[in-house]
């Protein structure tokens, strides 16, 4: 068969056709996968819900989103009831692959005291050192640490609103937290030095 | 058959994307911090690259010359979307991983590079073969440049240390590094095909 000539017609016909079908097949696709594509996330959810408690059953999870570096980036957090971080699991991200991804293991590494913020007590400040907090930020991805640490805090306060909402007792329990943050801060700066 | 052999080498040795053609840059710099991102790009853009290749030369006699830019585009474009879909429903776990690079096979020029040089020119079986002769080269030089980045960087080879994290040149793992790494070892490529 010979090539179809350049005349305005045949253009016109050629893009128009292979654009539907384009459109066509990816509706067709788009609508076959939708619901697998939903089940999967709603058991990636699931999973990490599990996950982020970390076997305590009386744990909340948190679901939390935030601007990172390079997108939306969706957080899951568990919390204690006195607010001690169980665990947290990355749901969505867009940060660098590399650097800013790393936010995926780099604040529950247990080897690493200083950038792990599983076990410590939440009050809804942490942040990067270079902010002046206790948390080691990822290396060359400041950026996305921070909006990590903010999506924890985030996470934190609705943690405590919504308990606020069940018991009323929190306030008594924040000021006992704040007496072992700074106990926490005092054994970190004796290690440091 | 020796033509269907030597299409398929061409990717890997002469022409290789990375190496040879010099093509696809923008993705070689920004994803191989690391060997297995970069095979990851390379092997999801293989599969486009094939996928496209056959379309496009089964294609090539309805689409008139002066809009072959835009209906190749269309076509990669689909594919790279469905890839996506599909991944996303079937193997979410892989796609977690390469699910950021994904949309930037449809802006790799080595895709629409070969659709334009080889398919629009040759039968089905012949772009199959070049499709997946350049997308194993461009998988191969990616893999190689990611580690070479990830070593230097980091200290460690898919994942596995060699040595310790503190004698890493981060550099190597941030832009600048891309570009050094991939200077270095195509000046090497270039001095051991000239032999």
């Amino acid at each position: 068969m010979a090539k179809l000539e350049s005349s305005l017609k045949n253009m016109l016909l050629s893009l128009t056709c292979i654009t539907l079908i384009a459109a066509g097949a990816l509706a067709g696709i788009y609508t076959l996968t939708i619901d697998r594509i939903n089940a999967q996330k709603a058991a990636a959810e699931q999973e990490a819900r599990l996950s982020v408690l970390a076997g305590c059953e009386e744990g909340t999870p948190v679901m939390v989103e935030t601007d990172g570096f390079g997108g939306k980036m969706k957080v899951m957090f568990g919390f204690a009831p006195d607010g001690t971080v169980l665990g947290y699991k990355v749901l969505e991200h867009s940060e660098t692959p590399g650097l800013g991804d790393k936010s995926v293991w780099w604040f529950q590494d247990e080897a690493k005291p200083a950038q792990n913020i599983v076990g410590r007590v939440a009050n809804g400040t942490f942040s990067v050192s270079k902010d002046g907090g206790d948390v080691d930020a990822i290396t060359a991805a400041t950026i996305s640490s921070r909006a990590f640490l903010k999506a924890a805090n985030e996470a934190y306060f609705t943690f405590r609103g919504e308990e606020d909402a069940h018991t009323g007792a929190s306030q008594m329990v924040k000021e006992e937290e704040e007496i072992e943050e700074t106990i926490i801060i005092d054994e970190k700066e004796a290690q440091d030095e | 058959m020796s033509n269907a052999k030597q299409t398929f080498l061409n990717g890997i040795i002469k022409e290789n994307p990375t190496f040879g053609l010099v093509l696809g840059m923008c993705p070689t710099l920004a994803t191989t911090t690391s060997a297995i991102n970069g095979m990851s790009m390379g092997l999801a853009t293989m599969f486009v690259l094939v996928c496209s290749n056959v379309v496009i030369s089964l294609l090539k006699n309805l689409i008139p010359d002066k809009v072959r830019i835009p209906a190749f585009i269309v076509v990669i474009a689909t594919f790279v979307t469905l890839v996506q879909l599909l991944m996303q429903a079937y193997v979410p776990a892989i796609y977690a991983t390469l699910g950021l690079f994904i949309p930037l096979i449809v802006v790799n020029c080595i895709v629409l590079g070969r659709a334009e040089a080889f398919a629009a020119k040759n039968n089905v079986g012949l772009s199959a073969i070049d499709g997946i002769g350049m997308g194993l080269g461009f998988t191969l030089s990616l893999t190689v440049i990611g580690a070479v980045r990830e070593l230097l960087g980091t200290g460690c080879i898919f994942g596995g240390r060699l040595f310790s994290d503190d004698y890493g040149m981060l550099i190597f793992v941030l832009a600048p590094g891309a570009f050094i790494a991939l200077a270095f070892v195509m000046a090497l490529v270039q001095k051991l095909q000239k032999k």
